[in-house]
This record gives C-alpha cells, structure tokens and sequence, in this order.
C-alpha cells in the first residue's frame, strides 16, 4: 500500500444502503442509495481506482422515495434493485423495484461532472416487485453466481421467490413461504447461500436464524436465541459451506457451523453497540468486517475458522486501498477493501468489494 | 571487755536523771570514749571544728574562757562559772557509780571460775570408771559366740540336707505329677516342670533309680508332646492357645521351622476367615478397629514366636495379608461419602493408624506401616474433595434460596439483608468445614505429625484445595451467570447479578483475606511450595464483581431497551394524533429506572456526579439541532459540493462526544444507573432513527423525551448526557419525520406535569 490516507466521499443526504456491484469485475465499485424524506434521493456509483488512490463518482436520481435497501445483479451491471419507503395516503411502505441504469451515465460523468451534477440522470424502472398482499420488503436478494433471472424478497413474515422475465421487465412470483408463529413475525435480515447450486437461503427474524430449501420452500434449520437480541445481519462463509457469521443487538459476532447450531464455533464481543451488518471478504474468508452503531467498524483476521487455517500469509500487495474508508479499525496493518457509511454517529453497513484484487 | 560493755550497759539501763536527752548526751560520750562512733558520727564531725563546744573533741580551754571573757558580762560569769560547778560534781559522781559496780562485777566472775574448776575434777574420775566397764562387757560377749559356733554349722547343713531332699522327692514324684498335669490338660505347668527337672534328670542319669524317673518322664513328655501336636494340627482353637501350643512345642525342642509354618498356616486361615467376615461386613463402620486389632494381634504372637531365621517368611505373610486387609479398608473408606461427621472417620483412621504403628514395633523393616500411613493421606486427600464438593453444593443451594427470596416479594424488600444473610452462611459452612478437616491435625492423632499432615496437607490440601478453590469456584459460578444469561433468555434475575456481584466485591476487599488469615493461623500453614496469594485472589473476585455489574447493568438497560423498542417499533408514527400525555412506558422507564435505583441503593453506595445546574428539570430541546440548517441549503445533487455542515457536525460528533454506550461501570450506584439509562436511551435513538414520523409523531417524541429529561436527570453522574442523548433523539424524530413543526415548549411542560 501506497498511502494510508484515507479517501473521503461525502454524500449530501444520509444513506443506509450500500452494496459491491458483484457483476463488475474489472472497477471496485459501489452503490450507494440515500434516504431523504424532503428531497429526490440519489443512486451513488462511486469507483475506486486504486493505482491513483482516487474515486470516481456518478449520481442517478431515485426518485421513487428513500432507499433502505439495495443490491446488484451479479449478471448485469446496469441492473440493480432497490427496497424504497413510499409515503402515500398518511401511509409509509417499503416496496421494492428492479431498475436499470441508463447507458449514458457512465461516458456523462467522465466528461464533465459539473454537467452531469446539474442533469442527473434517471433511473429507469424495469419492473416493481410487487409486495401490496405481503406488507413491507426488508430486503430483496439476487441469486449468487446466477443469470439475473431469479430475486428473492423478504416481506414481513413471507419469502418470495421471483422470476425475472422478458429481460426483467416483468416478474413473476414463482413460490413462496410463510413463516408462521405467535405475535407479528417479521424478517430482519436474509442471506442467499452460495453454496450448495443456491438452493438454501438464510434469514432472521427476531433473535432466531433459520435456514430455507427453496427447491422445497420449508424450513431445514432454525437457531433460536441465536443472539440474546434482534438478529441484524448475516453474512455466508464464501469458501466453507457450511459457515456462517451473524450479528445482532447484543453488540456480538457469532460464528455457527449449520451442522452444530446448538453452539456458535466462534464469538467476538468487540463492538460496545449494536452490530449492524457483517461481512466476509469474498477472496480471503478469514477477513470479517463487522459494523456497529458504536461508530466503529472492525476488521478482524478470523485465521483459526477459515478456509486457510494455517495462516497462509495475505501479502499486502494484494489488497488495495478503499474509497470512503475513514481508518480507525486496529487492524492498521492490513490495509482492506471495504467500503462503510457514516450516518449520524453511526455506521450501518459496508461492503467489500466483488472486485478481484490483482 | 566483755564485762565493760556490759559495764555500759548497765550505765544505759540506770539513767542518771530522767531528761532522755541528756541520757543521750551521756551515752555519746561514752561511745566516744571507747570508740563505738556508729551513730552520730556526722554530728561529731559539725561539731568537731568548734573549739568552743565544751563537749567536743578540739575542744580548747583558753580559747573558751577568752571567749567567755570577751562576750559575757561579770553576771553571766559568774551564772556560767556555777553552773559549770554544777556540771562537774554531777559528772564526778557518775564516774564513782561506774566505777564501783564494774568492780562489783570482776568480782563476781572469778567466784564463777573457781566453781567450774572444782566441778571438772570430778567428772574426769566418772569417766574412767565408765571405760573400764566397758571392756568387761566386750570380753563377755567374745566368749559367748564362741560357745554358739558349732551349732550354727549343724544347723546350715541340716537345711541343706532338706532342701535336697525336697528337690529328691520333686524328682520322684515327677511322673506321677506329670500325668496329672496331662489328665488336666495343664500343659504349660507340665512342661514347666520338666523342665525344670530335665537338667539334673540328665546328668544323674547314671544312677539307675534316677533313671528311671528320667525314663519315664520322657515316655510321659513324648505323650504330652503328641498331644500338643494334635491340638495344634486340630487348629480350631482360639489364635491365644494356638500361639501357647506353639511355645511349648518349641520348649520342647520341636524344629522351630516346621513349626513357624504350620503356625503361619494356620493364622493364615484364621485371618482369612476374618477377613471374609469384614468383607461380609463392609457396611459396619467401626470395623477398622476389629480388622487392625487381629492383623496386629497376629503378627504380635507370630514375632514373639518366630526366631529371626523365619522373619523373611513372616514379612512376606504380614505383607499379603496387610495388603488384603488395606484393600479392604480403602474400600471401606470410599463408601465413607457423608460428611456430616468428619470426627468419626478421624477417630477411625487414627485407631487404624495407631495399631499398624504398633506393627512397625513388632516388625522393624515391614512396609506396612507407611502404606498405611499412604492410606491415611488418601483418604484425607479424599476427604478434603468431599468437602469441597459439598461446599459448592451448599453454595448452589444457598443461592437457589436467595433467588427464592427475591423471587417471592414483588418488591426487592432487604438485599443487603439477603446479602448479608447469604455471606454469614457461606462463612459459618466454610468455618465448620474447617473445623471438620482441623481435626486431621489435631495433636491427639497420631498421625497427624506426619511430616505430610504438617506440610502439604494444611498448604497444598486445606488452603489451596479447599479455601482457594472455594474462593475460584465462588468467583467463577458467579461469571458463569454473566455468560450463560445473555445467550439464553436472562435466566438469572438481574437481582441475583447485583447480589453476587456485592459479595464478589466484598470478598475483594475483606473476606478473602479474612478466611485466608483464618486458615492460616489455625492450620499453622508453613509454606514450602508456592501457594496462590491473597492478592490474585481479590483480583479475581474484583474481576467477577465488575463483570457481573457490567452484565446487571446489560441486563437491565436491555429489559428497558427492549420496552423501549417494543414501544417505536409497534406503533404507527405517521398516522398517530395529537399527543395529550406522556405515553405509559415513558412512565414505566422512570418507574423501572426508580425501582432499580432503590435496588443498587440497597447494596451500593452512592458515588460522585457533577453538579447539577439549578434547572436541570426544565431544559428545552433544540429542535432543530441538525434539521435546521439543512432547510436554509437549497438541494444541490454536486457530490462534489462542499460537505453541509451537517454532515461535517456529524463528523465533529463522531470524534468528540463519542459515548461508549455498553462501557464498564464503576462499583456505585450513580454509575451503574448512569450504564443502564445510556443503553435505554442509546436504543431509543437507533430506533428512532429508522422510523419515519408525521407531525404529531414528532411532538409525541418531544413529549416523552421531556418527561424523561424532568425524571431521569437526578440518576446519572453528568446531566449532560442524558440532555445530549434525548437532543439527539428529539433532533432525529425531527430529521425523520414528514411534517417537522414542533410543538410549543410551554405546552410540553403543561402536559408533561399533568402526568
């Protein structure tokens, strides 16, 4: 690493939704949707180039409502999906669209980004997700390493598996879930599994982590009390199969092996609030990111429960500098690839990136 | 003189005139006269220097009169001149008295001495008459000895005679006596009597007469020797007679070998039996005694018996038979699990101890004796786990009785009498318990001077495995509260947590060395190995009290938290109405917040906090903190623009005031409040934050953040945090609602103190 300055981007609106774009491979870049009650909201691209240690940026206008959620395609660049709070009628819903971005951006924003600042261009929808029988969308998922047909949302207490069709102009829902229970059930977080073809899908509801088949839509495992409060993100192991990182109100991280769920493998208790989000590094699986409300974000070298547990030394060369990194994790040494929100005093998410590094 | 003294002591007895001090003056001057200076010698030595004092010693006549001369008138001359007169005839007269009764006195004395000498003379002629007596008599009493000697001689060789024919007939009437003793079955005075004839028997076996009777004693002995030899194949007989057999066989000149192992044999069976019926037995507890009783009283007879030729065989019949019989008794030791009365075991062990110590009397080079010694210290060892587990047990049971009582009143009515209560159980128990392992090192045990009951037991045993280990298990169930609740749904009352954690703190700062000092001085641990110091024990008890606090404090600001959350999460903030009172879970926060506060009162002390400003209760809210200055900025989509200054306040704030909100608490109440009311507070932001508000929803959240402004203020150390956190939530609420038109200050306050 050349410098250790770190490279600020400010966003003029809060944001709490933030993803790697997966299907691009050769940039790192990221997306980044704000939340504004007053104002359109924005789409950020912003890319890293790492050689200069500088960002590019472009600003797509949003103009459906406020972002809570959003991720790419992982086969298509320009297309993404976004969950929205829509206020209409003295009535606040979350619903969630699949949009494609417009050609242009990418030359526009090159050439003059004065312009482009004045005439942002707009996203163009593809088609909504419609949820109006199912209540609020908390998140919607694309299938890991799949062709961009098939999403998954999460609607209150119901999974909703969806097809992608006439080049995602119409969806479909082709199955669906309910998770049944006392009091008002509601999904928090969810997960789509890479592994095993991306048949099995992880979600949280409250303090439990359950596991889905989606060939067969039940449940296959479910980890009560997983954490002693509300669960809020998870994150799947992308070289073991079979593990699991998980984070939640009670300021832990927990490490689960699906086969053993009577008994987390690992727990770090680093953070002193809430754990907003947790991710793996999607190259060297013993590199977590783990976010909290407690302003901080951490990066831990989770060697012992990786997929190389003989600590195969990760050369700092191959790692590059990041955008939006405000360094104050300990891990000072290594120099990472993550991109986090600072929102009030707090940090909600972050990302690495999909980008191989080189 | 003699007489002269006591010449002057009759002078002293016959005073010259009645006036005691001149009978003094008198006297002195006598003293002088003869020397006697003992009294009043400092006196004379005052006067002495005058010349003019007519008594003195330098007394000078001239010097005198001239004076007198000079300093009197013709009157006082004349006055002094008679009565110097009077003076001198006084004195003269005096003289003549003394001088006429010592001379009546020397008179007297040589009459005294005359007599004597007439009455010596005839003692003397007594004297002589006394010794001439006396030869006479010495001359009489020569010629009578004389006279008796030759009887005196006749008179010895008589009893002589006598006494051999006494032994004569003893011989002859051997046989018969012989045979008697055989009909009786009295076969140790048979031998014994034999015995005594043998000798004699043997070398006057050359008369004929005289071997006779050696001839048929033998036949007589050969019987008697048959018959013990049945009896002692027999074997039924008590291990006494056997061992009485088996003297007399050897009395009788049997091969001591052949004997020592069919003895062995015997006892072998005979102990085996005994062994059986212990085994049978096992579960009587006063055993220990009868089992050591018989190995001893075995090996005792066998050692008397058995010549040293036979002590490698005797070793190694003890050595199997002991190991039997301890095997035996471990087993019997192992089933002693209750540990109610510890005295009997010891009383036990130390019975057992003391007779294989007798063994070792008996038998100098056996092993027995320390491997039971072995067997003492293991079940000591054992002992000592026992106790231990029973403490921990105690422990557990004495804790699910304090979660009872707190479970039982609704109210939390006496922690600290709980706690104390809780505290003087474990003390007492872990005291009696001591008490109880005392008893290994009382001085009436034999063993207990062992070098290991001395040393390790008291360190290694007493102090390190059970006191410290008491202690680590008191410290470490207290942190396995703090891990196991959080994960699976709070079992553990956050009461319980406080109580514990109380009590770890006392342990800290006076329990722990209290119990140690306690142990060490009755146990008089000296010691030689390391031992686990005071000092890294109240460490660890430090570390568990302040875990368990930050867990009580977790607890607690979590039950509220989770209201809290409950209460935005569930609740409609865009459609809701005009707010007229403070909504009931505010209500139930400061009540909850309040009975916790009684609660950490009871067991903590109050702790330092900043001073309050003097409206602390009536704060208004800057609404607009960060909203505001977003509305004067027109809306510009240049990423590239400069930052707002929200986002850069933001930032300010994120380097500042960061409020670590899950943070360690110190050991007071303000601090543990001041913990659990920036959780609760810290949820209602984040919550707050991810809902979106109408109107009304906005100055419901006003409301409610006043209410807990005028309530929650007086709990924490820095009034200031609760103003920033609850600024926060007020300037959230406003940042996210729809319709951002507070409500008027005066009117919060109006409903606020309507309840």
């Amino acid at each position: 690493m050349d410098d250790d300055a770190p490279v600020i981007y400010g966003l003029e609106f809060q944001a709490r939704a933030l993803t790697a774009q997966t299907a691009e491979t050769d940039a790192i870049r990221f997306l980044v949707g704000t939340q504004s009650l007053k104002f359109d909201n924005q789409i950020h691209i912003i890319d890293f180039d790492d050689e200069n240690n500088m960002i590019n940026k472009s600003v797509l206008l949003h103009d459906a409502g406020e972002i809570w959620h959003i991720s790419g395609s992982p086969a298509d660049k320009a297309v993404l999906t976004t969950c929205y709070s829509k206020t209409s009628e003295n009535r606040v819903l979350t619903c969630a669209a699949v949009w494609r971005m417009p050609p242009e951006w990418e030359s526009g924003s090159h050439e003059s980004p004065d312009d482009s600042s004045n005439n942002p261009q707009t996203l163009e929808l593809l088609c909504h997700l419609d949820n109006t029988a199912h209540g609020s969308v908390a998140c919607v998922l694309w299938e890991p390493l799949g062709d961009g047909k098939r999403v998954i949302s999460l609607a209150e207490n119901h999974v909703l598996l969806w097809d992608l069709q006439e080049s995602s102009t119409k969806a479909t829902i082709s199955s669906t879930a309910t998770l049944e229970g006392k009091g008002q059930l509601k999904f928090t977080a969810g997960k789509w599994s890479p592994h095993h073809n991306s048949t099995q899908l992880v979600t949280a509801n409250d303090t439990a982590i359950r596991g889905w088949d989606l060939r067969s839509m039940s449940q296959i495992y479910c980890i009560e009390n997983a954490h002693g409060q509300l669960v809020r993100d998870l994150d799947f192991n992308p070289n073991k199969q079979y593990y699991l990182a998980s984070c939640g109100d009670d300021c832990k991280v927990k490490f689960w092996d699906v086969r053993h769920i009577n008994e987390p493998v690992k727990c770090l208790e680093e953070h002193s609030h809430w754990v907003w989000s947790v991710r793996y590094n999607h190259s060297h699986d013993q590199l977590l990111l783990t976010g909290s409300s407690d302003s901080r974000v951490i990066l831990s070298n989770m060697v012992s429960i990786s997929s190389e547990p003989f600590g195969h030394l990760v050369d700092d060369d191959d790692l590059s500098d990041n955008e939006e990194n405000q360094q104050e994790d300990k891990y000072t040494s290594l120099s990472l690839m993550y991109l986090r929100l600072v929102q009030y005093n707090s940090i909600h998410f972050h990302h690495f990136s999909s980008a191989q590094f080189s | 003189a003699h007489l002269i003294s006591k010449a002057g002591s009759v002078i002293t007895t016959t005073p010259p005139d009645s006036d005691p001090t001149g009978r003094r003056r008198v006297h002195s001057m006598l003293k002088l006269y003869y020397g006697l200076n003992e009294e009043g010698t400092a006196a004379e030595q005052a006067e002495s220097l005058d010349p003019c004092d007519i008594n003195g010693p330098h007394f000078d006549p001239e010097v005198y009169l001239n004076k007198l001369r000079k300093d009197c008138s013709l009157c006082e001359l004349m006055d002094h001149e008679s009565c110097m007169v009077k003076q001198i005839r006084s004195l003269d007269s005096d003289m003549q008295t003394l001088v006429y009764e010592n001379y009546n006195k020397f008179i007297s004395a040589t009459d005294t001495i005359r007599k004597m000498k007439n009455d010596f003379k005839k003692m003397e002629d007594e004297m002589d008459c006394l010794s001439a007596n006396m030869a006479a008599i010495t001359e009489f009493s020569a010629r009578i000895s004389g006279t008796l000697q030759d009887q005196h001689a006749q008179i010895t060789k008589l009893s002589g005679v006598h006494t051999l024919l006494r032994k004569l007939q003893f011989l002859f009437e051997l046989p018969a006596r012989l045979n008697k003793c055989l009909e009786l079955q009295a076969y140790a005075q048979a031998v014994s009597a034999h015995r005594r004839a043998r000798c004699v028997l043997q070398q006057y076996s050359h008369m004929p007469s005289f071997r006779g009777i050696q001839d048929d004693c033998h036949v007589i002995m050969e019987q008697l020797a048959q018959q013990l030899r049945q009896k002692f194949r027999d074997g039924g007989s008590s291990a006494k007679d056997l061992s009485e057999c088996v003297e007399l066989l050897l009395q009788l000149d049997e091969p001591a070998e052949e004997l020592c192992d069919k003895f062995l044999s015997h006892a072998q069976s005979r102990l085996e039996a005994d062994l059986q019926g212990l085994e049978a037995e096992l579960k009587d507890s006063a055993f220990t005694d009868t089992g050591g009783g018989s190995v001893q009283k075995t090996s005792e007879l066998a050692s008397k018996n058995i010549p040293e030729m036979a002590n490698g065989k005797l070793h190694v019949f003890v050595d199997t038979l002991a190991a039997r019989y301890f095997s035996l008794v471990e087993r019997r030791i192992q089933e002693e699990k209750g540990v109610g009365d510890n005295s009997l075991l010891v009383r036990a062990l130390d019975r057992f101890h003391r007779r294989l110590q007798a063994i070792t009397k008996l038998l100098p080079g056996s092993a027995v004796p320390s491997h039971g010694t072995e067997i003492v210290v293991r079940a000591a060892r054992e002992r000592i786990k026992q106790y231990l587990s029973a403490l921990q047990t105690f422990y557990h049971d004495s804790l699910t009785d304090v979660r009872q009582a707190l479970a039982a009143p609704r109210l939390a009515v006496g922690g600290a009498k709980l706690l104390t209560s809780l505290s003087n159980f474990i003390l007492n128990q872990l005291k009696s318990v001591l008490a109880s392992v005392h008893l290994f090192t009382a001085k009436d045990i034999t063993f207990s001077n062992k070098p290991y009951f001395k040393g390790e037991f008291c360190s290694q045993g007493v102090r390190e495995g059970l006191v410290v280990s008491f202690i680590k298990f008191i410290c470490q169930s207290s942190r396995q509260y703090c891990e196991s609740a959080g994960d699976r749904g709070g079992s553990t009352p956050p009461a319980l947590l406080l109580l514990l954690s109380r009590l770890c703190l006392d342990y800290e700062t006076s329990t722990i060395s209290y119990i140690l000092t306690l142990t060490d001085e009755q146990f008089l641990v000296q010691h030689h190995t390391p031992v686990t110091p005071v000092t890294a024990l109240c460490a660890e008890a430090r570390e568990a009290a302040q875990k368990l606090l930050n867990h009580y404090v977790k607890v607690q600001g979590l039950i509220i938290s989770q209201m809290l959350r409950k209460s935005v999460e569930t609740r409609d903030w865009v459609n809701t109405i005009e707010p007229r009172n403070v909504r009931a879970v505010m209500k139930r926060v400061v009540e909850d917040t309040t009975s916790i506060d009684v609660q950490v009162g009871l067991l903590y002390e109050e702790g330092v906090r900043k001073a309050h400003s003097s409206d602390s209760s009536k704060r208004t809210f800057s609404v607009y903190s960060s909203s505001r200055q977003q509305i004067r900025y027109a809306p510009s989509y240049t990423p590239s623009a400069p930052m707002d200054t929200n986002l850069l306040s933001n930032i300010h704030k994120l380097f500042s005031e960061r409020i670590d909100i899950f943070s360690p608490v110190e050991f007071n109440k303000v601090s543990v409040l001041t913990g659990i009311i920036k959780i609760s507070l810290k949820t209602f932001l984040e919550c707050v934050r991810i809902r979106t508000f109408g109107r009304y929803g906005l100055q419901q959240i006003q409301v409610d953040c006043h209410y807990l402004q005028m309530y929650l203020w007086r709990f924490v150390s820095d009034e200031n945090l609760v103003h920033f956190l609850l600024d926060e939530i007020v300037g959230s609420a406003a940042h996210r609602c729809l319709d951002p038109s507070p409500m008027e200050q005066s009117v919060i306050e109006v409903i606020c103190e309507r309840g």
